[in-house]
């Protein structure tokens, strides 16, 4: 079990001179190795300060830190920073340094050979997503969100067994940062680091952690669990009112649609007779009928323009409503309240899989 | 002081081109002169903005101290120091090497400072021992400030070498005091002192502006 | 006492005496009179000079225009060095056959002084954040009152800076005149000194002294004063950018 810990904080304790308050008292927490451990809490809850004392920015007054196995004030700091990723929200990219070079800076200073880190620099480049023209350009040429990425595959470099991010999207627009979200967690899947990731956004760590641990003011851990379990069981008020309104909702956007029960609903094949049609409808008591090749959805057509003509000859309208199946069951539900549409179809490239109406994601929220 | 009262004519080319090889000299004597004020005192200023740097509560005195040195006309240094270091080099560089302190450290220290506190704690994240992040990081991103500095410092050392005449030295400030102070006054001497010495510190400015272009190449590429 | 010791006695002996000589405190080439003098060849030409340029540098600010002649301005200022200023101007004074106890000193010192006065009142001008100026014309007050009554107040603490430094640097090169004629405030007994050799070194010493004296005591006063020439606002609102515009140049 202990092997399996990468990161454990014992009583960590920091008092800032000269501050009346304790910034963090006494925290306990453990991190395993592989997961993806998010910090959120309030302004003053030392969510910073602790991830700061992981690799030793800020130095623990008390307690002790104890990485792989090993003490971290054990060998010297800049030693332990080496072996650890850091991303903050600054980005901090150099700016006399091309792209190139800022990636290399832990190799460089490890002291790798250079067709080594040249190989490491344009493999890491593809990773996060950066084209190679941009290798040989300066910090000051990109956009925010090129830099952030440019951040996170220096972090990357040395490929570290740690990951630490102090609210690196903070400094990006929030179309740009609900990608890199999402990049950086398939990142995560792919690479399986461990990451502590700092963040005062209750959604973004809802999204991207494994675990969530909740701090109140002075390193206090109110809840540490999973999101799901969290969303579900708030264990004080402080913790109910941090994760705020719409907390099932918040749930719910954790639960894919395959989670629900799919109908099949009233779908036929094209091919299918006008009598079997009929019935369908009938079936199902509804008024509408979609219409399938195989398994690809075509669309729906309406039930009382069915003529007694084959099924072929009528044009299928599109659904309102399409996802995919691995989109959450809050993206279902507020698709279909915004579409104003009665069901939601469940598609995976043209591929029909079933459908979900109010009735069926009501059902999963009671469950 | 009684100066003559006749002068020659305004200007005498002959004499120039009969006294290039003088000129020369002198020339080579203000540069000399210029340059070791200046490496000795950018050396000074590293060591001290290092200084106040690693303990910013020394900033202030040390601003201060230099500040008194940069207020004292050159004029005064020179006769001040003299008691004890004669006439000659010596006491000349005191005052020039004095004179550039201020403001090379406030510059170097003002660089440094500069630099984005994100690149500060990035280069701390990534390992960078103190020294190395202050040579590699923190360094090169002050030059442009640190140039700044050293190319106003240079242009003004140059000026006040010519003042080193009254030691016996001058540089080109040597043909401004001869041509003063002949029996017949020689304006063609002090018209070349002048414009030569204008001239050089034209010269050396753009040369600085231009080595510090090429250190700082990240500062030409434009933002997206 | 060592032989050195015994030197710098005597170095001492010979300045404290040079002071306390007859006459050397009121007498026509006494102490006194030559500070006057010394003070009143900084001041005449501070003042020619900021009646040229900050009328000139204000109103290019206001109309943002000029801005590379600014800043061309004040690099050729540097570039020019003073002492030969100072003699070119002795010598065409001459030619013109005028006295040179006076008037070139004070033309090369206009000269001089212009460049930090006229750059300083350009950027302070130029800095003054467009949206107050837009809100005041908005309000209708007139472009000159736009000047008077919200630009120059706002900018007076890189105005002042640039007027301190221009004093200082004038100041200091007042005793450089002293090579043309007997004038040249303190800087005679300094000049004519080193003309004299060895004989005249308390001389030398004690002229250097007391224009150290005089300056970081010129220094001093107008920093102190800047307290009381500072609009209110402007001294209690931002202390670090009156510090910033003081290192201006």
């Amino acid at each position: 079990m202990a092997k399996d810990v990468m990161i454990r904080l014992v009583d960590v304790t920091k008092q800032f001179p000269g501050a009346a308050d304790l910034a963090v008292d006494g925290l306990s927490l453990e991190v395993g190795r592989g997961q993806f451990v998010t910090l959120v809490g309030p302004s003053g809850c030392g969510k910073t300060t602790t991830l700061k004392m992981i690799n030793r920015i800020i130095e623990p007054t008390s307690g002790s830190i104890l990485i792989d196995g090993r003490n971290s004030l054990a060998s010297p700091a800049h030693e332990l920073r080496r072996s650890i990723g850091y991303v903050i929200q600054q980005i901090g990219l150099f700016p006399h340094r091309t792209i190139a070079q800022n990636i290399a800076t832990v190799p460089m200073l490890l002291g790798w050979e250079q067709p080594r880190i040249d190989g490491r620099v344009a493999e890491l480049a593809d990773t996060v997503g950066l084209e190679d023209e941009m290798l040989a350009r300066y910090p000051a040429e990109l956009s925010g969100g090129q830099q952030q990425r440019v951040g996170v595959a220096r972090a990357l470099a040395a490929d570290p067994p740690i990951l630490l991010a102090d609210e690196p999207f903070g400094a990006v627009d929030p179309i740009v940062r609900t990608r890199l979200q999402q990049e950086f967690r398939d990142l995560q899947e792919r690479l399986g680091k461990t990451v502590v990731f700092v963040t005062h956004d209750v959604d973004e760590a809802i999204f991207l952690g494994d675990r969530m641990a909740i701090l109140n003011v002075g390193g206090i851990l109110e809840q540490f669990d999973t999101p799901e379990n969290i969303l579900a069981n708030p264990g004080s008020e402080f913790v109910e009112s941090f994760l705020g309104g719409e907390r099932g909702l918040k749930r719910l956007g954790l639960l894919p649609v395959t989670g629900a029960e799919l109908k099949w609903g009233p779908f036929v094949d094209v091919s299918a007779s006008p009598t079997v049609a009929r019935a369908t409808l009938e079936e199902h008591d509804v008024d509408w009928l979609g219409l399938l090749d195989g398994t690809r959805l075509l669309g729906w057509v309406d039930g009382s323009s069915l003529d007694g003509r084959s099924l072929v000859d009528h044009e299928p309208r599109p659904f309102l409503v399409t996802l995919s199946s691995d989109s959450s069951l809050r993206t279902a539900l507020d698709a279909v309240v915004t579409g104003h549409a009665r069901v939601a179809v469940v598609v995976d490239d043209g591929v029909y899989r079933g459908m979900l109406d109010l009735e069926s994601i009501a059902e999963e929220i009671t469950e | 002081m009684i100066l003559a009262q006749q002068t020659m004519p305004l200007f005498d080319w002959s004499w120039v081109g009969r006294n290039l090889d003088t000129i020369w000299d002198r020339t080579l004597e203000h540069l000399r002169l210029t340059g070791f004020a200046l490496v000795v005192g950018l050396a000074l200023s590293i060591a001290l903005a290092a200084l106040a740097l690693r303990k910013p509560r020394t900033y202030e005195p040390i601003t201060a101290v230099t500040g008194i040195m940069y207020t004292i006309p050159s004029l005064a240094v020179f006769a001040l120091a003299r008691p004890w270091f004669g006439i000659g080099f010596v006491t000349a560089e005191i005052a020039l090497v004095s004179y550039t302190l201020l403001i090379l450290i406030r510059n170097i220290v003002a660089g440094i400072n500069g630099v984005p506190p994100g690149v500060r704690e990035a280069a701390l994240g990534m390992g960078y021992r103190d020294g190395e992040r202050l040579r590699r990081i923190e360094f090169p991103l002050a030059l442009p400030v640190i140039v700044a500095g050293l190319r106003i410092a240079t242009v003004t050392v140059i000026g006040l070498v010519t003042v080193t005449s009254l030691l016996g030295l001058g540089g080109l400030g040597f043909f401004i005091l001869d041509g003063i102070r002949r029996s017949v006054i020689f304006p063609t001497g002090i018209i070349v002192g002048v414009v030569l010495s204008v001239a050089l510190a034209a010269i050396l400015d753009l040369v600085l502006l231009a080595v510090g272009r090429i250190l700082t190449p990240w500062t030409r590429r434009g933002a997206v | 006492m060592d032989q050195e010791g015994c030197r710098l006695m005597e170095f001492i002996s010979e300045v404290v005496v040079w002071f306390s000589e007859d006459g050397r405190w009121t007498g026509s080439d006494g102490i006194l009179p030559r500070t006057v003098e010394h003070l009143w060849l900084a001041i005449l030409p501070m003042m020619i000079a900021a009646a040229l340029a900050l009328p000139i540098g204000v109103w290019l600010g206001h109309r943002r225009i000029g801005e590379f002649a600014a800043n061309a301005v004040v690099n050729i200022g540097r570039a020019i060095p003073s002492f030969g200023l100072i003699i070119l101007s002795g010598v065409f004074f001459l030619r013109a056959g005028v006295s040179l106890r006076f008037w070139p000193a004070v033309v090369a010192l206009v000269a001089l002084a212009i460049p930090p006065i006229f750059t300083n009142a350009y950027a302070a001008i130029v800095t003054v954040p467009q949206e107050t100026v837009e809100a005041a014309r908005g309000m209708g007050l007139t472009e000159g009152a736009i000047l008077r009554q919200v630009e120059i107040p706002v900018g007076s603490a890189v105005i002042l800076a640039g007027v301190r430094i221009s004093f200082i640097q004038v100041l200091a090169t007042v005793p450089l005149a002293a090579v043309l004629s007997s004038g040249g405030g303190l800087g005679q007994y300094v000049v004519r000194g080193f003309a004299q050799g060895v004989g005249a070194r308390a001389e030398v010493f004690a002229g250097a002294l007391l224009i150290a004296l005089l300056t970081l005591a010129a220094d001093w006063a107008f920093s102190s004063s800047e307290r009381f020439l500072l609009p209110e606002g402007i001294r209690r609102l931002r202390p670090e950018e009156v510090k910033a515009a003081a290192s201006v140049s």
